[in-house]
């Protein structure tokens, strides 16, 4: 089991970035989530790391060892594909000894080997089936079990439930979260499904336009996002963001709605922003509706989601945003509430930088 | 709408659009164009199969027999060497006790089998220079479609323009020039000679028809083997290779039939110790006049290797034909 560590680790074509210059350092049996939209570097990154892809600046260290000109098989790597690239022309068994094969393992030894991976997996019945004839859960077990049967250092997954079902993709993930629990070994998963990282990962780097906006534990980027990217695109709905103007300690947001920030962020607004304008944060729970809120916004639409009811409110004109209660809960559309935000969970972020405000003393 | 009520109910899964009666009308029409192009195509073939087993009278009668007595002795004149016995000394000959079934048959005709002729030589120059210049452009092909297909080959486009040009103009152009050249070469007349020559020839086809199918083999799977711990090489052997196997056997089909068609440049550049089939079956002469029989029976061995070849390989040839449209 190893370390991971990119310094520098940047990936150019011609004059176009596809990753900028990152840092990142993955320890030991941890399992992290490279997660951004389509486009944004992170396959790109772990194939930099598999070795399939060159650097084109900067190192990658490997348990100590430097592998940035290594070759994949030299790495001591092993790669689940999105589309699972079982080889068509041999049977599962056979799919699962071949990294075996290459290690130039006795027959014995590979036999007992493929039994233990394919006991663990549950896979059994299917070894003597060809990938073609084998539904696409199956496979993917078949390709995580290739990848584990050698033992690597660390696993390296492109989006390993991309190609599955959406009800399946839940099996699979509770299945890979409990094969890392059982092998302990460092884990880099790629995906560009929000919940998958959040529900897997011990630690998710957002990445975006070849640029990591941040690095933390899912808690972190869900509560704390470091900039309006982030907040967005984790969480969905994401968080909701509404614009103001911050004056004589008060936040005026869209609708007449004046908006008083909780203690402690006055000081730090008024460090933080480069302007008057602010972008207000709250994710749907912060919003509570009480006769007596604060805040006010007409009832858009009433989405049922069964366990709680999303409601879509107005603030002013177009302004939406988005508001979980509960299901007992009872509005109409087009009424008025009144609500107020959960202190602890609001986040303000500066519009020119784009970036959060640090506050001092919060407690989250 | 005549048809779902007055026929039997249909208990297969079928379009509602393939039980009506135009469709079963203009189903049936194809099938006859398509038999009837069989049929026309195969009458050539029928028309030499039937030759090679005909008299020497029978296979110039007019009008054309369609029924005949079978005889053997066009197989035979054209697998031994014969003189003409004058009458005399034909009736000793045919005493003789020692005769066996060619002999008696050949005797029958005035006469006697000195010796095997060149035809098996020769057919077995044609399967040594085509088999073995297949074998090269395919390999050499699959090697050069590998690359062009998934390495940044630097002016990879004009490297495959130049390869396809290669083709563009008819090969009998260039002969004279190849001519000259193989007699400084010292290549006139040799099996290696022609080997060469056909494996140039099939190779653009080669590695254009091979490149398409390892494009369509996901990268994937390379990548898989890399990471698996794998080198290159044997990623391409075990991975690729297996994959291909389609392509390559239907590169392999259409190079064996060029190779082993090939007229021209087997007329120019061999006389002797290297000429292929081609070029000989036309000349068996007879020793009075041209033997048609002869001619249909050396062009019906000429045949049999290739068809075997492509009956076996019929299925990767199908699909080769398709390009790969029947793969899901």
């Amino acid at each position: 089991m190893a370390d991971i560590e990119l310094q520098q680790v940047e990936k150019r074509f011609g004059e176009q970035y596809a990753v900028r210059p990152l840092d990142l350092f993955i320890k030991n049996g941890e399992f992290v989530a490279l997660l951004g939209p389509s486009g944004c570097g992170k396959t790109t990154t772990l194939r930099m790391i598999a070795g399939l892809e060159t650097v084109s600046g900067g190192k990658i260290i490997l348990n100590g060892q430097d592998v940035t000109w290594l070759k994949p098989s030299q790495r001591d790597v092993a790669m689940v594909f999105q589309f699972f690239a079982l080889y068509p022309h041999l049977t599962a068994w056979e799919n699962i000894a071949f990294p075996l094969q290459a290690e130039g393992e006795s027959k014995e030894n590979i036999k007992r080997r493929v039994k233990e991976v394919a006991e663990l997996l549950r896979i059994e019945p299917l070894l003597k089936s060809r990938p073609g004839a084998l539904s696409s859960g199956d496979q993917q077990r078949i390709a995580l079990a290739r990848a584990l049967v050698r033992r690597p250092s660390c696993f390296l997954m492109d989006e390993p439930l991309g190609a599955l079902d959406a009800d399946f993709r839940e099996t699979m993930r509770s299945e890979i979260k409990r094969l890392h629990i059982l092998q302990n070994a460092t884990t880099v998963y790629v995906t560009h499904d929000q919940i998958e990282a959040m529900a897997m990962a011990d630690r998710i780097v957002v990445m975006s336009q070849g640029v990591v906006q941040q690095v933390g534990t899912p808690a972190e980027v869900y509560h704390a996002p470091s900039n309006l990217f982030v907040a967005q695109f984790i969480g969905s709905p994401g968080m909701n963001l509404v614009r103001g103007n911050w004056a004589d300690g008060v936040v005026t947001l869209p609708g007449d709605n004046r908006y008083t920030p909780p203690a402690g962020w006055p000081e730090a607004l008024n460090r933080g922003l480069s302007g008057s304008g602010v972008i207000v944060g709250f994710r749907p729970e912060a919003v509570n509706i009480h006769p007596n809120g604060q805040l006010a916004a007409g009832v858009y639409s009433v989405d049922l989601h069964g366990s709680y009811t999303m409601l879509v409110l107005e603030m002013g004109d177009d302004h939406s945003i988005h508001a979980r209660v509960s299901r007992d809960a009872h509005f109409t559309v087009g009424e008025t509430v009144r609500f107020d935000l959960t202190p602890s969970m609001v986040r303000f972020f500066d519009p020119k930088s784009e970036k959060a405000i640090p506050i001092i003393n919060h407690e989250s | 709408m005549a048809v779902s009520t007055t026929s039997a109910p249909i208990t297969y899964a079928t379009r509602v659009d393939k039980v009506g009666v135009r469709y079963q009308i203009a189903r049936a029409l194809r099938i006859a164009v398509v038999v009837l192009y069989a049929v026309i195509s195969l009458i050539p073939v029928f028309w030499m199969v039937t030759a090679a087993f005909k008299s020497r009278p029978d296979v110039v009668a007019i009008p054309p027999k369609v029924f005949f007595e079978p005889t053997i002795e066009g197989f035979i004149s054209l697998l031994t060497k014969r003189v003409l016995l004058p009458p005399g000394m034909m009736e000793e000959y045919k005493q003789r006790t020692d005769l066996n079934f060619a002999e008696r048959i050949m005797a029958e005709r005035g006469q006697r089998i000195t010796g095997p002729s060149q035809y098996g030589q020769r057919l077995l120059n044609s399967v040594i220079v085509a088999s073995a210049s297949t074998v090269l452009s395919v390999l050499l092909g699959v090697l050069a479609a590998y690359a062009f297909s998934r390495f940044n080959v630097p002016g990879k486009g004009d490297l495959l323009f130049f390869i396809l040009s290669t083709r563009m103009l008819p090969p009998v152009v260039v002969t004279i020039p190849i001519f000259l050249m193989y007699q400084q070469l010292r290549l006139y007349d040799t099996h290696l000679g022609l080997i060469l020559l056909y494996t140039v020839f099939n190779l653009s086809f080669a590695v254009w028809l091979l490149k398409g199918f390892i494009d369509e083999i996901p990268r994937e799977y390379e990548e898989a083997a890399l990471v698996d711990g794998y080198s290159r090489l044997q990623a391409f052997r075990k991975v690729v290779l297996p994959q291909a196997i389609t392509g390559i056997a239907a590169t392999f089909v259409f190079c064996l039939i060029f190779a082993w068609n090939e007229y021209a440049f087997a007329l120019m550049l061999t006389s002797e110790r290297a000429r292929t089939a081609p070029p000989s079956i036309p000349t068996v002469l007879g020793t009075g006049g041209i033997e048609w029989s002869a001619i249909a029976a050396g062009t019906l061995g000429f045949l049999i290797p290739v068809i075997i070849v492509t009956f076996a390989l019929r299925d990767y040839l199908l699909r080769g034909v398709t390009f790969g449209a029947l793969r899901k």
